[in-house]
């Protein structure tokens, strides 16, 4: 376990059990994921139980227990999304990437997921890579967008 | 009217009394006490599954649905977890509340469709087949988070919790492993609504969530206590050894 790694996540915190979203997001951000370990210890120092930490871990899907890959492929599957053709973008990133939606390229380099709404219902259907936004999404532009990242 | 003390109250804790109406009865309670408490004190009959007298509303069942305000602007809440208020108009079987209700078991129904509460307190309210899609036919959890909550708030070590998200949504011990945190004491199977919490007990040893727990003896008659973990978990609430847990209550 990568405790120094660890323990400059925690100091930017107060310690209170009120942190610990914000702790398991900057985990997250930094690991890829939430690796068992680092929650044992996050437990110990929020004084929060381990199973709630679990609970809120497998209730958000910003969070994951297996590793991430590299880049964080969000498709938009929310009801404007959905309705502007969403599923066909995601149906063409999977096949292009060669994973199923909710899992992670062999490479680990692209992790593709479906998401609730990304709130920018105006430009739908919208993907996310990473912190961009990618509006009016076709199955024409994935291979352009996905170049960017290769 | 005299008023009651029930049980069911910490009484110290609550407000002054209020005035309100329920079912066209006026009755007098205590502030910000749960609407199902004052109902039932009151001898309304409200169903509930996920509602314990020890634990903390959570409102997770939706069973106890009451209709609160005056024709047409009426409001369906939760009776679990509403407070008692001043001039507060309460109708605790009104046509929407009971065919809410009937929604609920019927959601329930196609959940568990075997289990027994559920299938009678369906048929109590005339619900005998559910319009639904059943998913696992033999699920028997309703996951009212009765188990959860006992074992956080009652036994205060808190080894299960709730797992995922609905439709996956499941009542688990963190990473679905051995949990270090539990002792053993069954408080969740016992607690359980529809016992569907594995838990068995051969030669001292129970087993449940998975772990094996060496039963203690009693010092003095020989017949088995509880786990070991209990005990000293015992022990360290009470701050007494723990061979003073080792005689059992008939034994003392």
């Amino acid at each position: 376990m990568d405790l120094p790694r660890l323990e400059t996540i925690l100091s930017r915190y107060e310690g209170e059990s009120a942190d610990l979203i914000p702790v398991l997001q900057d985990i997250q951000d930094a690991y890829s994921y939430l690796p068992k370990e680092e929650l044992h210890v996050v437990s110990e120092r929020l004084q929060v139980p381990l199973t709630q930490i679990y609970s809120v871990a497998t209730f958000f899907k910003m969070f994951s227990l297996i590793p991430k890959g590299k880049h964080q492929i969000k498709v938009c599957t929310g009801t404007t999304c959905h309705l502007k053709g969403s599923h066909r973008v995601a149906e063409s990133l999977s096949h292009r990437l060669g994973v199923e939606v909710g899992y992670t390229t062999k490479d680990m380099q692209f992790s593709l997921d479906t998401v609730g709404c990304l709130g920018s219902c105006a430009q739908a259907p919208v993907m996310m890579v990473d912190d961009k936004y990618f509006g009016r999404t076709t199955v024409d532009k994935v291979p352009k967008i996905l170049k960017l990242y290769k | 009217m005299v008023w009651k003390i029930s049980d069911e109250t910490a009484y110290d804790t609550l407000g002054d009394e209020v005035r309100l109406t329920i079912n066209g009865v006026t009755i007098r309670a205590p502030q910000d006490q749960s609407l199902l408490v004052t109902a039932r004190q009151n001898g309304f009959e409200i169903p509930t599954l996920c509602y314990h007298r020890d634990l903390p509303s959570e409102g997770q069942c939706r069973l106890c649905v009451v209709e609160i305000g005056e024709h047409p602007r009426t409001q369906i809440v939760n009776s679990c977890t509403y407070p008692t208020q001043a001039g507060l108009v309460v109708q605790t079987h009104s046509e929407t509340v009971v065919q809410s209700r009937r929604i609920v078991l019927e959601l329930l129904l196609a959940r568990t469709p075997k289990a027994k509460l559920i299938q009678e307190l369906a048929a109590a309210h005339g619900v005998y087949e559910s319009r639904f899609k059943t998913d696992d036919p033999e699920e028997l959890c309703i996951l009212c988070g009765l188990c959860v909550r006992t074992c956080r708030e009652v036994v205060g070590v808190s080894a299960i919790s709730m797992k995922g998200r609905t439709p996956d949504k499941q009542v688990a011990t963190p990473f679905m492993e051995k949990s270090s945190a539990c002792i053993g004491c069954g408080s969740c199977a016992f607690v359980c609504p529809t016992n569907v919490i594995p838990y068995t007990e051969k030669d001292g040893i129970r087993t449940i969530w998975g772990r094996d727990f060496e039963l203690q003896a009693c010092n003095v008659c020989g017949n088995y206590i509880a786990p070991k973990y209990q005990l000293e978990h015992w022990a360290k609430i009470t701050g007494d050894p723990v061979e003073t847990f080792c005689v059992c209550r008939d034994c003392r």
